[in-house]
């Protein structure tokens, strides 16, 4: 009776995601046993649980197979995705263990979420039914929500998370309203099927129109587009700094991922529909993301608006849409995360007992204290920026040259205008790091820990910016294709 | 790597680099060791530069010493070095302009003297790769690469509006690369998305193409933008004064020698061969630009009261020879475009050199504030005026040559830019002139004046190989022009093909009788 759903099969193809459930329950259990002190063997444990699981989307690094029935697949696209997530994952615990020790709240508890948190990332990375995709997100979703109000003593964190909850549930509920139109449509919850129906019903049909209009805005709010932005600065100045950090990226790379999923298949036949959107809401987020950053003097919410200023440019690979485009689109997310997760580290590294760190001011003279994590800084700024040869560079490159390609030459001039205004922003930090006198004499706190993401972060921000070949070839095979 | 003509630029290119590498482990306290060996990295980058004086063959149009691997394979971009003439004699200019300006900051910088030489290293490396690549992205990637450490070194040994200055800097040659870029692209689309070609940023390749004249009017001013704005050609000049004003004497020094020829150097590697009929068709404005350059400058130059302000818009003034040169599209104004811009990088490099020795001495570049130095400082007077008079275009010193050349050219093209362009001549005369009279003549009015020391043995070093070299230049120019017949006359084919040619061409369009009549006029 079961094999009419589910081939044994199946189940070997999510074991990436159940060893990180499995991992994360056990952290749960061990937690009772462990004393304050030991608190770091959880992110210990949690490390371990994501070699596990990185080991097997290894050896399925060349499958290409559609699981239960058509509820999941695994392709190129799938993979690649599953290393950012995992990475991005990685990078968080190792700079979480100290920064949380400091702000008072480590335990098992946070580990266990964010490893929650990756398998619904990989689920959605994964997802080919609506089902799967939005079971995914709420399971990351909620894990965040409950993570970003971590800091249970901490006002801001609490007004983030509830934020964050209020804004994510509306959102999750217009996405399920238009999902529930493409049911509707199709009969079915399968994306291809959907796909099969939405052609035929062709770009006049008002439900399809609806149902795109509604997938639309929730999938803006969570990439945090523009006009679907404000949680964002709230979110990310008030969530613990690891947790922003993950939330920039690993969140932002799920919700890019299913944003790819479904408006390239299920609305791939409604295109004309949904480009001139997508178009506009991408000028839009690069307008107001990069202005209102200028004027920020924390460091998270500048960071905030300038994620929110990059997901216009990822847009815009989506609008281009050619292969140029969706290859920018993969390289864009690949080098945005390690630059961000870098970026982010720096800015835990500054917590200390007596500093919260998060201000551009408290960074001044960062380089007389610690020169390494300031120059480090400096590079993820300008690879943040664009500047090469840093990895940031060929991300903005390739939307450029994929909107030259597609003849969108004003979006180009547009997109590449932007590029100096950012680089103001992300400056005043430079300014403050390397020319302004230190304002107190402390100096970071480089636990082993930061001190790996820092180094991991650097490698990869540098290394494809110098030899972005295999980043290329990386993206280019893993695009999202349709269905054989 | 053996050192042989296949590898040099590779070399010339790394040297400095490798330097930075070596000075990120000694320790920051040891700030001689770092002034030593900054000091002896870039002198070692102009020794490996040398034997290109020896290696270069003067009767070859093409590029030589290429060296070319692939790079990114998926795009084929290819890392891919070679010279011609018109780089051959930038590449030297930096060099040895390089080791000059890192001499003269040995008693300047006193703080963050690591991070000081560790930038000027990598800026080298990203000025020579300007010069030195073939391959679009390449370029592109040094070309932008070079503004990092700049921003620092201005922003961080600068002066008072350090920051200010810096930002500017960035902000608007940034603005000017990013089309720049656009243009890239479009080259690239056109070649392998309209032609059909396999995708390509060789230069040499897309040399051979022929581009419709809408796509070439777009790239143009595409290219435009970026190269003017580095130029600075008149409207996109306010970041110069800052700049220049605000960096220590050793990043005036570069950006005035080196920097700004990146923006000349474009029109000519890339505008010109690329665009040959936009950039004829826009040649008259391009001219019309340099010569209100050329008169603005030097206007703005009599009113000034700093010093180093007077010199950054002395730049202007003598940029604008320089566009002048190329946009007269003619052999003379090409050669001549080129040689003034090495004119330029010497003297003006060392007027930046002259009035850092005396805002070392006395803290100020006010001009109120120095009068009657000769009399304290006989071995500076001398220098200076020699470096003035080559400044402003005196027969048997370097400017002369290069500006009668060009004027040469425009007279060719016509009379009243000639003229006009004269006027600049006339005018530096009486600015730089004058600074002079101002600050060496008459008797020493401040008390802190009377005891100047004079120039010491480094400051020898740095100041007498360029007056050696101004002399040269005008004296015997016969070498460097050598170096630029072949390539000049390439690129003059390139944009101005002879009419016998163009009478082969199998369509005859009925415009084309008319086009060399309306030229006629124009002369």
């Amino acid at each position: 009776m079961w094999t009419q759903f589910f081939q044994p099969i199946d189940f070997y193809v999510i074991v990436p995601q159940l060893e990180l459930t499995l991992f994360a329950c056990g952290i749960l259990l061990m937690d009772f046993l462990l004393d304050r002190e030991h608190k770091y063997l959880n992110a210990a444990a949690a490390l371990l649980g994501i070699v596990f699981s990185g080991v097997r989307l290894w050896q399925m690094r060349n499958l290409d197979f559609v699981a239960f029935n058509g509820l999941l697949r695994v392709d190129p696209f799938f993979i690649t995705f599953g290393f950012i997530f995992l990475a991005a994952t990685t990078i968080v615990i190792l700079m979480s263990v100290r920064y949380m020790e400091v702000e008072g709240e480590h335990d098992g508890t946070y580990y266990a979420l964010v490893l929650f948190a990756t398998v619904g990332m990989m689920f959605i990375a994964g997802g080919t039914d609506l089902i799967t995709l939005f079971i995914g997100l709420e399971l990351m979703s909620l894990s965040f929500y409950l993570l970003a109000g971590y800091l249970r003593a901490d006002r801001r964190s609490n007004e983030a998370a509830v934020k964050y909850f209020l804004l994510g549930a509306f959102s999750s509920g217009i996405l399920v309203y238009g999902f529930s139109l493409l049911y509707g449509v199709s009969g079915s919850t399968r994306i291809n099927e959907i796909a099969f129906a939405v052609g035929q019903r062709g770009l006049t049909d008002p439900i399809v129109f609806l149902a795109t209009i509604a997938i639309a805005a929730a999938m803006f709010f969570k990439v945090a587009a523009v006009p679907f932005h404000q949680w964002a600065p709230d979110v990310y100045e008030g969530a613990p700094t690891s947790i922003t950090a993950y939330v920039s990226v690993g969140s932002k790379a799920a919700a890019f991922a299913m944003l790819l999923r479904l408006f390239l298949i299920p609305m791939g036949p409604v295109r004309a529909n949904w480009e001139d959107i997508l178009m506009v809401v991408a000028v839009l987020t690069m307008t107001i993301g990069n202005f209102a950053a200028i004027t920020q003097e924390n460091i998270k919410r500048l960071l905030a608006y300038s994620s929110i200023g990059h997901v216009g440019y990822i847009l815009l690979g989506i609008v281009a849409g050619n292969e140029t485009g969706l290859m920018a689109v993969m390289v864009y997310i690949i080098v945005y995360a390690f630059m961000t997760l870098g970026a982010f580290a720096v800015v835990v590294g500054m917590r200390r007992r007596d500093l919260i760190g998060d201000q551009i001011g408290d960074m001044a003279g960062l380089f007389f204290k610690n020169p390494a994590p300031a120059v480090l800084m400096i590079i993820f700024l300008l690879s943040l920026a664009g500047i090469p040869p840093t990895a940031g560079f060929w991300g903005k490159y390739l939307i450029f040259a994929s909107l030259i390609e597609s003849q969108r030459y004003v979006l180009a001039v547009i997109a590449v205008l932007y590029v100096a205004v950012a680089l103001y922003y992300y400056f005043r930090i430079v300014v403050s790091l390397f020319m302004a006198d230190p304002r107190e004499p402390g100096k970071m706190s480089l636990a082993p820990g930061l001190v790996a993401a820092l180094a991991v972060t650097c490698v990869l921000t540098i290394v494809p910016g110098i030899w972005p070949d295999p980043l290329f070839r990386l993206a280019q095979a893993s695009i999202l294709r349709p269905f054989p | 790597m053996e050192f042989s003509p296949a590898t040099i630029l590779n070399w010339i290119l790394w040297v400095p680099t490798a330097g930075a590498v070596v000075a990120l482990f000694i320790p920051r306290e040891a700030k001689q060791a770092h002034r030593i060996w900054g000091n002896i990295v870039l002198f070692v980058g102009f020794l490996v530069s040398l034997p290109l004086v020896w290696w270069y063959d003067k009767s070859q149009a093409g590029f030589q010493f290429v060296y070319k691997r692939p790079w990114i394979p998926t795009f084929n971009v290819d890392y891919h070095l070679g010279i011609d003439g018109i780089s051959y004699l930038l590449i030297m200019l930096t060099t040895v302009l390089g080791f000059i300006a890192v001499l003269s900051s040995w008693r300047l910088i006193q703080e963050r003297v690591k991070e000081y030489y560790i930038m000027f290293m990598i800026l080298q490396t990203g000025m020579l790769g300007v010069f030195m690549s073939l391959d679009f992205i390449l370029f592109y990637v040094f070309w932008e690469v070079m503004l990092v450490p700049m921003y620092f070194i201005i922003g961080v040994w600068g002066h008072e509006r350090k920051l200010y200055a810096a930002i500017k800097f960035f902000l608007y040659t940034l603005l000017g690369s990013v089309l720049l870029l656009l243009g890239i692209l479009a080259l690239w689309y056109y070649n392998q998305g309209v032609l059909g070609n396999p995708q390509t940023f060789d230069l040499t390749k897309l040399m051979e193409l022929t581009l419709p004249i809408e796509w070439q009017r777009w790239i143009f001013w595409a290219f435009f933008v970026a190269f003017a704005i580095k130029v600075p050609m008149v409207p996109f000049h306010t970041w110069l004064p800052d700049a220049h004003v605000e960096a220590p004497t050793a990043g005036s020094v570069i950006l005035a020698g080196v920097l700004l020829k990146m923006g000349t150097y474009g029109f000519m590697r890339f505008s010109l061969p690329l665009l040959p009929d936009a950039s004829r068709e826009y040649a008259w404005f391009m001219a019309v630009l340099s010569i209100v350059a050329i008169v603005y400058g030097a206007l703005v130059c009599m009113m000034q009261k700093d010093m180093k302000k007077l010199i950054a818009y002395s730049s202007v003034s003598h940029l604008g020879f320089c566009t002048l040169g190329i946009f007269v599209l003619n052999h003379q104004g090409l050669a001549g475009s080129l040689l003034q811009q090495v004119n330029h990088g010497i003297s003006t490099g060392a007027l930046f050199l002259i009035v850092g020795l005396l805002y070392e001495r006395r803290h100020t570049r006010e001009i109120v504030a120095f009068g009657g130095l000769s009399t304290p400082m006989p071995r500076f007077a001398t220098i200076y005026m020699i470096i003035s008079l080559a400044s402003l275009g005196m027969p048997l010193l370097n400017g002369f040559i290069g500006e009668f050349t060009i004027l040469l050219g425009a007279w060719q093209v016509s009379k009243a830019w000639a003229a006009f362009a004269v006027l600049g001549i006339v005018l530096a005369a009486a600015y730089l002139l004058w600074l002079y009279q101002r600050v060496m003549f008459g008797e020493v009015t401040h008390a802190e004046n009377k005891a100047l020391a004079d120039v010491n043995l480094r400051e020898m070093v740095t100041l007498v190989p360029l007056v050696l070299w101004c002399f040269w230049i005008g004296v015997y120019p016969k070498p460097y022009f050598e170096v630029l017949e072949k390539p000049v006359a390439q690129l003059v084919e390139r944009v101005q093909p002879r009419p016998a040619e163009e009478a082969r061409l199998p369509v005859v369009l009925p415009e084309s009788p008319a086009q060399p009549a309306a030229e006629g006029e124009q002369r």
